[in-house]
């Protein structure tokens, strides 16, 4: 009886901390990536934003009164090597985060001369 | 809006009329107006004594490009979101691509005793939130036994 109380105890934690994904776009560019990811209803003071161990963690948590409960948002990327986790920058604008994630200077496209012997 | 697909390979549209038959199973009738194609924007809508409150979650719009019309107890909220993908002559690549471009118009119908002149719409951090009063009439009132 008791565990199946605490099943149903679990159950209910985990509905009220429901985790959202949100979507989004990753772009690729010659000196970097940038992120867009939606976060509908997310003030900018309850953005985290998080670079640990080449990975990349988007926290947001919704502010609506009319609302029932909170509901969080959250999504985990994994960053490669050459890209400069320190210098990430971040703009958030209506409900849109969008990041800059620089590729490494030592990782930047180099042109390579061939020289002909 | 939503046909069966022509071409049976394309799995969100199986997806999607995968999520119309369950709809169809579980909900006798479901509404008229059916699902809008992805879902965008995602809505809701409560309703209290006073007024009818509906949130839409639009993020990076600009307000003056959302278009609302309240005609004969029907809303309809329709505008455009613009891509960020690169075009052909960048070069860049695009990894994820999940986020919703477009035009969009959704339309939700409205209880009967709402006050067409008493709305009120405002847009933060990507939502937009629409209040609807309704009629005194139709709010409860208390009656005294005299």
């Amino acid at each position: 009886m008791t565990e199946q109380t605490n099943v149903a105890k679990a159950t209910e934690a985990h509905r009220s901390e429901e985790v959202l994904t949100p979507p989004v776009d990753v772009i690729e560019d010659a000196s970097g990536i940038t992120l867009f990811a939606d976060l509908p209803g997310v003030p900018k003071d309850k953005v985290t934003l998080q670079v640990e161990d080449n990975t990349l963690t988007i926290e947001g948590a919704m502010d609506l009164e009319a609302l029932e409960g909170v509901s969080r948002f959250r999504r985990v990327f994994t960053l490669s090597k050459e890209l400069d986790g320190e210098k990430v920058t971040a703009d958030f604008n209506q409900g849109v985060l969008k990041l800059r994630i620089p590729k490494a200077a030592h990782a930047q496209p180099r042109k390579i001369d061939i020289r002909v012997s | 809006m939503i046909y069966r697909t022509l071409f049976p390979r394309d799995v969100f549209a199986e997806l999607d009329r995968l999520q119309r038959d369950m709809q169809q199973a579980y909900e006798f009738s479901p509404s008229i107006r059916g699902l809008a194609r992805g879902g965008f924007p995602g809505l809701s809508m409560n309703t209290t004594p006073k007024s009818v409150e509906i949130h839409a979650f639009i993020p990076g719009l600009d307000p003056a490009g959302i278009e609302m019309q309240l005609e004969k107890g029907v809303l309809t909220i329709a505008g455009e979101r613009k891509s960020v993908l690169p075009g052909r002559e960048d070069k860049a690549t695009v990894h994820i691509d999940e986020r919703f471009v477009g035009r969009f118009r959704r339309v939700i119908a409205l209880p009967d005793d709402i006050n067409p002149d008493a709305v009120d719409a405002h847009y933060r951090d990507g939502v937009l939130h629409v209040s609807i009063q309704r009629r005194e009439a139709a709010q409860p009132r208390r009656i005294t036994i005299q």
